[in-house]
C-alpha cells in the first residue's frame, strides 16, 4: 500500500518538474515548481524525515514560491500573441523530455536493479550514525560557510539589479 | 589560527559595509581587501612554518577546522594569486567596481574554508560558497558574453552540485557520519574490496568535482567562463578558484578520505592522461588568447591529476607543487592576456604582432611563463613536472613517456603564440602600443620573480623535504 502510493507520488513528481520546465508562463511555472516541493515533502514524511519534509515544504513549496510570484508581478506580462509563441516553441524544445525521461529511468532501473540495496545500504550506525547529528548537531563550521553564500547572494543582487539601476541612470 | 583565515576576510566585508553609503571610497576598499591578501600569506607562512616545527603534521584548534602542510601551500596560493587579480583589477576593471572588492573577500572567505575543513558535507557548503561568488565575479560587467559564460558555469555547477550531493549521501549511509575520520575508517574497513555503495559514492562525488576542476571530459565550461570573465577574475579563476574547489578537494578527498585506493587511483590516471593530450591539441587549434590559456590549463591540471593519481609520496609532492607552480606562471599569463587586451583591444592572435618592442616586460614575463609551463629548466615548471614524470614512470614507463611527449605540444602551442604575438610585424591594432599600468606590471614582475626564484630553490626544498621525511 505504502509503496503503491509512494509509486503514484513518484510520478506525480517527475510529471509536476517536466511541467514546470515546460511551461513559457512564469507565474505558472512557478506554481508548478511549488507543487513539485509540496510532493516531496509529503514523500520526505512518508520515508520518515519529518524535519527535511517541514523545511521543503515552508521554505521551497513557501517562501521561494513567494519570492518567485513578486518578481513575476514585477515584470510586463507578455501579450497574448507573443505567449502562444513562446509556448510554442518551448513545446517544440522539449517535445521529447518525458520521453527521454522515461527511458533513461527504465534503463538506469535495469542495469541497477541487482544492486540497488548494495548502492544504498541501511545507515551504518557503528559509527556514530545519526541523521539528526549529522544534519544540525555537527554543523558549526558549516554556518561560516552559509554566511558566505547568504553575503554573495547579496552582493549578487547588488551587482545584477541595483548597479544597472544605477548604469541606466 | 585557522578562524583567523575565515574571520580576517569576513571582518574585512563588514567593515568595508559597515557604515552609511560611501562612507569608504574605491581606493581604501582596494587597500583593505590588498591588505587582507599580504596578511593572509604572511599567516600561511607561519602556519607552515609552524607545521614543519612540531612533530606533528597536523595543527588541530578547533575539531573542525584543521591544516597541514598543503593546506598552508594552498592558502599561501590564495593570497597570492588575490592579490594578483586585485592589481589587475585597477587597471582593466570598469573602475574596480566597488562589489568586486567584496565578492574577491567572500571568494577569499569560501576558499579558505575548502582547504581547511575536515567534513565532507562542510567541503561542499564551502565549495558552493566559492561557485556561488564566481558566477557573480565572472558577469560582473554584465556584458553578454560574461553573462553566457557565467550561465554555463552555473547550469554546469548544478549538475555538479547534485553528483556531490548524491555521493555526500551515500558516504553519510555507508560511514554512519559525514567527517573524514569516519568516512575513510569505513574505507580502510572495506580496504580489500570496496563495496558498491562506495564506489558509487566516489564515482559521484569525484564526478562533481571534476566539474569543478574542468578535466576532461567535464571541460566544456572552462574556455567560455575564462574567456569571457573580466581580466581580474580571469586571473583568479584560473590561477586558484577551480583549483582550489576542484583540484585541492579532489587530492584531500583521495588521500584523507580514499585513502590513495588504487580502484580510484585508476580512474583519476584515465581523467588526468586524456586532460594533458585533449587540452594540449585544443589549444593549438586556438585564436583567441584567452581560450588558448584555457585550454592550457585544462592540460596543466591533467598533470596535477596524474601525479595524485599514482598515490606514491614523490607524485602527491610533484602535485602538491605544479598546483603551486601552474597557480603562479598560468595567472601570470593571464595578467599578460589582461596587459595585451587592455592595450590592443582584441584578444585575437591574428590581429597582434611586434609586441615585445613596446610591452618589453609584458613579453619577457610571457616568456618565462610559457617556459615554465612546458617544463624547460631551471625554472619552478619543470621541477613539479619532473616530479610527476618520475612518479608516473614508477607506475607505467608508457604513461610517463605520453605525458612527456604532450609537454611537445605545450612548447608547440606556445612558440606559436609567442610567434604571434610578441614577434613579427605589428598589425593596425598593436602599431604604438605601451606598456599596461604600474599595477599590471608589478604583477607580472611579481609573479615572473616567484617563478624563476622558485625554479633555483627548488633542489633546496627538495633536500629539505627530504630531510623531515616526506620524500
Amino acid at each position: 500500500m505504502n509503496l503503491t502510493i509512494l509509486l503514484i507520488l513518484l510520478i506525480g513528481l517527475v510529471v509536476s518538474a517536466v511541467v514546470c520546465a515546460m511551461l513559457s508562463d512564469l507565474l505558472k511555472a512557478a506554481i508548478a515548481l511549488a507543487i513539485t516541493s509540496a510532493i516531496l515533502s509529503v514523500i520526505m514524511f512518508i520515508l520518515g524525515a519529518p524535519l527535511a519534509a517541514v523545511f521543503e515544504l515552508s521554505v521551497c513549496a513557501g517562501m521561494i514560491t513567494v519570492v518567485f510570484i513578486s518578481a513575476c508581478s514585477m515584470n510586463r506580462n507578455r501579450t497574448k500573441e507573443e505567449h502562444a509563441q513562446r509556448q510554442k516553441e518551448r513545446n517544440k524544445r522539449f517535445i521529447m523530455l518525458p520521453a527521454i525521461l522515461f527511458a533513461l529511468t527504465a534503463i538506469l532501473v535495469m542495469i541497477l536493479r541487482p544492486y540497488i540495496n548494495d548502492i544504498a545500504p541501511a545507515l551504518n550506525t557503528t559509527g556514530g550514525g545519526n541523521v539528526q547529528m549529522a544534519l544540525w548537531g555537527d554543523r558549526q563550521v558549516d554556518l561560516l560557510g552559509q554566511i558566505v553564500i547568504i553575503l554573495t547572494g547579496v552582493y549578487g543582487v547588488i551587482v545584477f539589479f541595483k548597479e544597472k539601476e544605477a548604469d541606466s541612470k | 589560527m585557522p578562524l583567523v583565515f575565515i574571520g580576517i576576510p569576513l571582518l574585512a566585508v563588514i567593515l568595508l559595509n559597515l557604515g552609511p553609503r560611501h562612507w569608504i571610497s574605491k581606493q581604501a576598499a582596494f587597500y583593505t581587501a590588498l591588505v587582507v591578501a599580504v596578511l593572509q600569506m604572511a599567516f600561511a607562512v607561519y602556519v607552515g612554518l609552524a607545521v614543519r616545527g612540531g612533530s606533528v603534521s597536523n595543527i588541530r584548534f578547533i575539531e573542525k577546522l584543521s591544516i597541514d602542510l598543503f593546506s598552508a601551500v594552498a592558502l599561501f596560493t590564495i593570497g597570492l594569486i588575490a592579490l594578483v587579480s586585485l592589481l589587475v583589477s585597477k587597471d582593466s576593471l570598469n573602475n574596480s567596481k566597488f562589489s568586486f572588492f567584496n565578492l574577491i573577500l567572500l571568494i577569499i572567505t569560501g576558499m579558505n574554508g575548502v582547504v581547511m575543513v575536515t567534513d565532507v558535507f562542510s567541503l561542499y557548503v564551502f565549495v558552493e560558497a566559492v561557485s556561488a561568488a564566481s558566477f557573480v565575479l565572472i558577469a560582473i560587467n554584465k556584458q553578454s558574453g560574461e553573462l553566457e559564460g557565467a550561465f554555463k558555469y552555473y547550469m554546469l555547477s548544478a549538475i555538479a552540485t547534485i553528483l556531490m550531493l548524491s555521493g555526500i549521501g551515500l558516504l553519510f549511509l555507508c560511514a554512519g557520519g559525514t567527517s573524514f575520520e569516519a568516512v575513510s575508517a569505513c574505507v580502510l574497513a572495506q580496504s580489500g574490496q570496496l563495496s558498491v555503495g562506495l564506489i558509487a559514492a566516489f564515482i559521484l562525488f569525484t564526478a562533481g568535482l571534476l566539474v569543478k576542476s574542468g578535466v576532461v571530459p567535464f571541460h566544456t565550461w572552462v574556455p567560455d567562463a575564462y574567456s569571457a570573465a573580466p581580466a581580474p577574475v580571469s586571473v583568479l579563476l584560473s590561477g586558484i578558484v577551480t583549483k582550489i574547489s576542484g583540484v585541492y578537494v579532489l587530492i584531500r578527498v583521495f588521500r584523507d578520505v580514499f585513502l590513495n585506493n588504487p580502484a580510484v587511483g585508476n580512474v583519476l590516471f584515465a581523467l588526468g592522461l586524456l586532460s594533458v593530450i585533449i587540452g594540449a591539441l585544443a589549444a593549438i587549434g586556438q585564436d583567441d588568447l584567452k581560450r588558448m590559456l584555457a585550454y592550457s590549463s585544462i592540460s596543466q591540471i591533467g598533470y596535477i591529476m596524474l601525479g595524485v593519481a599514482t598515490g606514491s609520496p614523490l607524485g602527491f609532492i610533484g602535485a602538491v607543487f605544479h598546483f603551486f607552480n601552474h597557480a603562479t606562471f598560468k595567472s601570470l599569463l593571464f595578467v599578460d592576456a589582461a596587459a595585451i587586451e587592455t592595450q590592443t583591444g582584441t584578444r585575437s592572435m591574428a590581429h597582434m604582432g611586434g609586441l615585445a618592442k613596446w610591452m618589453p616586460v609584458t613579453g619577457v614575463s610571457s616568456i618565462v611563463a610559457f617556459l615554465s609551463t612546458a617544463g624547460i629548466p631551471p625554472l619552478s615548471g619543470f621541477w613539479s613536472k619532473l616530479l610527476i614524470v618520475i612518479a608516473v614512470w614508477q607506475v607505467s614507463a608508457q604513461l610517463a613517456i605520453v605525458a612527456l611527449a604532450a609537454s611537445i605540444f605545450t612548447l608547440t602551442y606556445f612558440l606559436i603564440m609567442q610567434k604571434k604575438v610578441f614577434f613579427g610585424n605589428p598589425t593596425e591594432e598593436t602599431a604604438q602600443v605601451q606598456e599596461s599600468g604600474k599595477e599590471i606590471v608589478i604583477a607580472e614582475v611579481l609573479l615572473t620573480a616567484i617563478n624563476v626564484i622558485t625554479g633555483l630553490l627548488f633542489p633546496f626544498l627538495l633536500i629539505y623535504l627530504h630531510s623531515i621525511g616526506m620524500l
